[in-house]
């Protein structure tokens, strides 16, 4: 059975400046699995996940031909980016918890969006704690600072930081790159846990993650998607050459 | 390090004698870089001491809030004009300081515009205060036809301080990390609310360290009081359109016929001073260790 596009790009161009960073990328993100972009540095698979909740407006310079559609909207036409970010929801490769207490770091995006008071805010922060498999480590210290969590915990405060503003999609740019084996262990089957109810597009360096936890794994290098599809067959037999040298360790 | 631990290893004498000779330079440099730097601190202490031995046998409640009379001058307009000059300049400063550092360092990007206002403040940074208070003296006391006015001289300080507010404020935003601007951001916070509920929290410390130490510079500044405030010992202001002096302008005021006062004043001006700057850094520490 095949799920429902949720994110499609069409000959996607992107250029930082002069430089380009990506390169007619087609690509269909199929709703309630998890999608692994892999590749060496620079090849632009994080240029990409920041593409679809639209974080590259911050950068100055960064031009965009071609059209994103999430849920079959163009997300460059018409579209609040705020309600699009609140829908496409993202965690960053180093965990950039607030500095304030646990609570407030979670209700930030519900307030932002309009939620008041403990009676409608609390809920929220309980479930989406226990959501991201943080509440046990938490609900001790909700109003402590989360700076005080160990990295790993940190991370998962994002995640349900995440999660409060109830988002269709998650995005995960290198989430587990900062955290230590064990963490990476937690992270990896809270992503199988979340794909139940979210859509996820993860960018790894870490290609037995990749193989791990996905669906379906785009390979990129030099901007360009060289090889796309099911994770088991991208692994075991990659029709793309440079894809194949790449995961069996030859280069990047 | 290393040089201890060949002290320590057993070394042929040859080599003992030959790292002796080549440790020689260094040795030098220590002593002539450390007794520089007495010099700056027995300058400073010296500074210190021989002020509160002048001025302390002349300080007393009478002196600093006492009536002030033509032959009897106390601190009281020195205190007021002081007082009315901080709230003017300060005031107009720091609301336009921090906006300014806001626009730099979150909206401003890296157009032409941007350098031609940064060259701008760095260049307000760059001019003797004398030459603020001819600007002062020259537009409000002449041009608006005010006469030597606590206005005229708060205004033309807050042009003063502005550059160094927008410089430290926009240094402490610059520190808020953009991680957690983009967290902000990926979560469909606007800009506004970014910056409102992350960027300004977070520079909080900064922020508040910059507008103490404007404070201070406002209390310490002399120069640009001379051509704008009048200098009037003997009257009270009553309003900012008054005419009137500062405690800094007193130190000058006293200093010929009758210097045991100026040394009084100086004595105030430095507990004032030195008093904000402790503030200043306790404050930030405190608001920094706060957040962690």
């Amino acid at each position: 059975m095949e799920n429902e596009i949720c994110i499609k790009a069409e000959s996607l161009d992107l250029f930082y400046g002069d430089f380009q960073a990506l390169k007619n990328v087609n690509l269909e993100v199929a709703e309630r699995e998890i999608t692994a972009f892999i590749g060496p540095s620079g090849c632009g698979k994080s240029t990409l996940l920041r593409c679809f909740n639209r974080m590259n407006d911050l950068i100055e310079g960064c031009k965009i031909a071609g059209k994103i559609f999430v849920d079959g909207r163009d997300i460059h036409e018409n579209t609040d980016v705020n309600l699009l970010r609140k829908e496409v929801g993202m965690v960053f490769q180093k965990p950039n918890v607030f500095p304030m207490s646990i609570y407030d770091n979670i209700a930030f995006g519900p307030r932002t969006h309009g939620v008041k008071g403990r009676k409608n805010l609390d809920p929220i922060v309980v479930e989406s704690l226990k959501r991201a498999n943080i509440w046990d480590e938490a609900k001790d210290r909700l109003n402590k600072s989360a700076l005080g969590l160990s990295g790993g915990q940190q991370q998962r405060v994002c995640i349900a930081r995440a999660l409060a503003v109830q988002p269709k999609i998650l995005l995960m740019d290198e989430p587990t790159s900062a955290l230590d084996p064990i963490s990476t262990g937690k992270i990896e089957e809270l992503c199988e846990e979340l794909k139940k109810q979210y859509t996820i597009v993860i960018v790894t360096h870490n290609m037995q993650q990749a193989a791990r936890i996905s669906d379906k794994t785009g390979f990129f290098l030099l901007g360009e998607m060289l090889e796309f599809g099911d994770s088991s067959q991208v692994f075991s037999s990659p029709k793309n050459e440079k894809c194949e040298k790449y995961i069996t360790g030859r280069f990047g | 390090m290393a040089v201890r631990q060949d002290k320590t290893a057993p070394l042929p004498q040859k080599a003992r004698k030959l790292s002796g000779r080549h440790r020689a330079p260094y040795t030098f440099l220590k002593i002539i870089s450390f007794v520089c730097a007495g010099i700056a601190v027995a300058a400073l202490i010296g500074i210190i001491v021989f002020i509160l031995i002048r001025g302390v046998p002349h300080l007393s409640l009478d002196f600093i809030f006492g009536e002030n009379t033509a032959a009897h001058p106390t601190l009281v307009p020195g205190l007021i004009g002081t007082a009315y000059l901080v709230m003017i300049g300060a005031g107009v400063a720091i609301p336009i300081g921090i906006l300014t550092a806001i626009y730099l360092s979150e909206y401003a990007g890296k157009g032409k515009v941007v350098r031609i206002i940064r060259l701008a403040i760095e260049t307000l940074a760059a001019i003797p205060s004398i030459v603020y208070g001819l600007f002062g003296y020259i537009v409000f006391v002449l041009l608006f036809g005010w006469g030597y006015t606590l206005l005229g001289g708060g205004l033309t300080v807050s042009i003063m301080i502005l550059p160094t507010i927008i410089r430290s404020v926009e240094e402490s935003l610059l520190s808020v990390p953009s991680i957690y601007r983009e967290g902000s951001h990926a979560l469909g916070a606007s800009k506004v609310r970014t910056i409102f509920s992350v960027v300004l929290p977070n520079a909080a410390g900064g922020i508040v360290t910059a507008v103490i130490l404007a404070i201070g510079r406002i209390i310490s500044e002399s120069a640009v009081f001379i051509l704008t405030i009048g200098m009037l010992q003997n009257g009270i202001p009553r309003s900012p359109t008054d005419p009137g002096t500062s405690l800094a302008l007193n130190v000058y005021y006293f200093a010929s016929d009758w210097p045991e006062l100026s040394a009084a004043t100086a004595v105030v001006l430095l507990v004032l001073v030195v008093g904000l700057n402790l503030l200043a850094t306790g404050v930030g520490k405190l608001i920094k260790r706060d957040r962690q």
